[in-house]
């Protein structure tokens, strides 16, 4: 069992997340998009986090919210570890002119700057939904993950391992999926916690700009609404702070859970904590 | 046992093209010769040993035997016939690799390594085939208790325990023929007999033509039925493990046999001759590729090629010493 605390902080983060979206709704009551006569109402014993401009509960949309922006993260990264393991792995294992091709590809979307193609293709969506946001993302986002596994592919295609594999009968897909996918976990692992962080973001940062579907409640819609509205200027720190601090936390979670894995993986990384030195003679 | 040769390289040769070196102009890159026009045998139910320095293209040759690497130039002959099918080709040709540190997927556990050629070659269908051939397995080299070993990782495994493992997954394809490449050069001296005397007695029982590569040319004459000596990626002597060491031909096996420590001849000499390095492979020298080194050249050993001549039936070398034109001319 890692000991990290790294690990332990991030998983705590993460979990407490988890549990906010998936059990939350039930133990808050209340519709996220209710409006109510209370508009801009401080926290209170009725609206622990306040309301928002229109009378809706802030609690409730921070609750609701998590589901969305979660949702959002890991559905993207899922699609875009996929596609990069695809990519990465095919590429560096086949060589040659599909190597070429694929490197190309993942060099294109490498260099496209990603946020305004994100906001060109959120813009063209025939609908604004959860999982076409998700799409945009992880479409935008593979590359990176892809090159990383390429990489590590083309340092594992040439092991003893590999090569008795081969020597043995295996056919290509299987060596690439039985013996080298295996071998790559650590790697894809932090890959695709980065991706659901930066899902996590790009989702908030869409939102924000009004380009995700404004109807659902999620952490990014919430500023989006309370900068719209002007809630700094009038002082309603209640509305922007916690989606703000949600979002920040969970990246801080993933991270330092992404620093731990790499952590186990590569024990160069780990900090040495100075051990307290018993004192002898102590009470002299 | 039959006197069948079941693995054959005609003329093989091998080029690889250098990632470093001197271009000519804009065109390629000079390749690494690192195999030239080796030709050898391997018969059924013998040991034939493979002996040269680091670098002199031994384990090019066994990789180009297991088809890992096509050969540039020459024909591989299984059972005297080129064979295409790549999977068929390799259920009879099976190679145990140098480094079990690195041969063995760390992931697996002992058992997939073992289960997955059996499947491969349809050896066996059912799980519980596959896991009594497994267990077979590794009884054979020697891993018992087996139910214990089958579930380890290489890991938990030491060098001579992962090399059985190697062995096993090897013959677990029930090949012919069996390439080890330096079997037992990653290994602890201790241990290394063990694994040694594992590998002849399974060839011995399984009528296996066994090409044991080395560097060391005393284990071969222990443990080989047959010498081949190689040097800078040529063959230059063959014989009998036997005649050829005792009564070795070319001056370089002569060289290799002075290096070999020998506990009978305790020499107090220091041997202070100065043998030089092994020769580029991507510019050899012209004539005999052994003449910059050899104490014995003649004038003609720099501008010609010795051919192989025949000393005995089965015992031959590529020297202009022995050749009969460069002796009466």
């Amino acid at each position: 069992m890692p000991r990290s605390p790294k690990i332990i902080a991030g998983g705590v983060i993460l979990v407490f997340f988890i549990l906010l979206a998936l059990v939350g709704p039930v133990l808050v009551d209340g519709d996220p998009t209710k409006t109510t006569d209370v508009g801009l109402a401080g926290p209170s014993a009725a609206h622990w986090l306040g309301t928002t401009q229109s009378g809706q509960d802030v609690l409730a949309q921070v609750v609701y919210g998590a589901r969305v922006s979660l949702g959002v993260g890991l559905l993207s990264a899922l699609i875009a570890t996929v596609l990069s393991i695809v990519v990465g792995l095919i590429g560096g294992y086949a060589g040659g002119v599909v190597d070429e091709v694929l490197s190309l590809l993942t060099n294109i979307f490498l260099v496209l700057p990603a946020l305004p193609l994100v906001i060109v293709l959120a813009g063209y969506l025939p609908s604004r939904g959860v999982t076409s946001v998700a799409a945009v993302i992880a479409v935008t986002g593979w590359a990176w993950g892809a090159r990383v596994l390429r990489a590590q592919t083309l340092t594992l295609r040439g092991r003893d391992y590999v090569q008795a594999a081969k020597a043995s009968g295996e056919r290509a897909w299987r060596i690439i999926f039985a013996e080298i996918l295996p071998v790559e976990f650590p790697v894809i692992a932090t890959s695709f916690l980065a991706t659901v962080l930066a899902a996590i973001l790009a989702e908030a940062g869409l939102s924000f700009l009004g380009l995700a579907n404004l109807s659902t409640v999620s952490w990014g819609t919430m500023l989006y609404f309370a900068q719209n509205n002007q809630a700094l200027l009038v002082g309603a720190w209640w509305w922007f702070i916690p989606p703000g601090l949600c979002i920040a936390l969970i990246g801080a979670g993933l991270g330092l859970l992404n620093f731990g894995i790499d952590e186990i993986a590569n024990p160069r990384l780990r900090t040495v904590l100075p051990k307290r030195r018993k004192r002898f003679g102590a009470g002299r | 046992m039959t006197d069948e040769v079941v693995l054959a390289a005609e003329n093989v040769t091998k080029h690889f093209a250098a990632s470093r070196g001197r271009r000519f102009g804009l065109g390629k890159r000079p390749p690494v010769r690192a195999v030239e026009d080796v030709s050898l045998n391997l018969t059924a139910g013998r040991i034939t040993a493979m002996v040269g320095e680091s670098g002199c293209g031994k384990s090019t040759v066994a990789r180009m035997l297991a088809r890992i690497y096509p050969p540039t130039k020459g024909r591989i002959l299984l059972r005297g016939k080129e064979v295409t099918d790549s999977r068929a080709y390799r259920r009879n040709v099976q190679m145990v690799f140098q480094d079990p540190f690195a041969s063995l997927n760390p992931f697996h556990k002992v058992h997939y390594h073992l289960a997955r050629p059996l499947k491969l070659h349809g050896h066996a269908r059912t799980k519980a085939e596959v896991d009594e051939q497994v267990a077979a397995l590794l009884e054979r080299v020697s891993l018992t208790p087996v139910e214990q070993f089958m579930h380890k990782l290489p890991h938990e495994l030491s060098g001579g325990q992962r090399q059985r493992v190697a062995i096993a997954r090897a013959l677990a394809a029930q090949p012919v023929a069996l390439i080890a490449d330096e079997p037992v050069s990653m290994l602890d001296v201790s241990i290394r007999l063990g694994v040694l005397r594992l590998l002849e007695k399974l060839a011995r029982e399984e009528n296996l033509a066994l090409l044991y590569i080395t560097h060391d040319i005393a284990s071969a004459r222990y443990f080989a039925d047959d010498i081949l000596v190689m040097y800078a990626g040529q063959l230059i002597e063959q014989g009998p493990s036997q005649r050829v060491t005792d009564d070795p031909a070319h001056p370089y096996t002569k060289l290799l046999l002075s290096a070999a420590p020998d506990p009978d001849q305790v020499d107090d000499e220091e041997d202070t001759t100065d043998h030089g390095e092994p020769p580029s492979l991507i510019s050899p020298p012209s004539g005999c590729r052994f003449h910059p080194r050899c104490p014995v050249a003649l004038p003609t050993c720099s501008t010609t090629a010795p051919l192989f001549t025949a000393l005995a039936d089965d015992h031959h070398t590529a020297c202009h010493l022995y050749d009969p034109a460069t002796v009466a001319g």
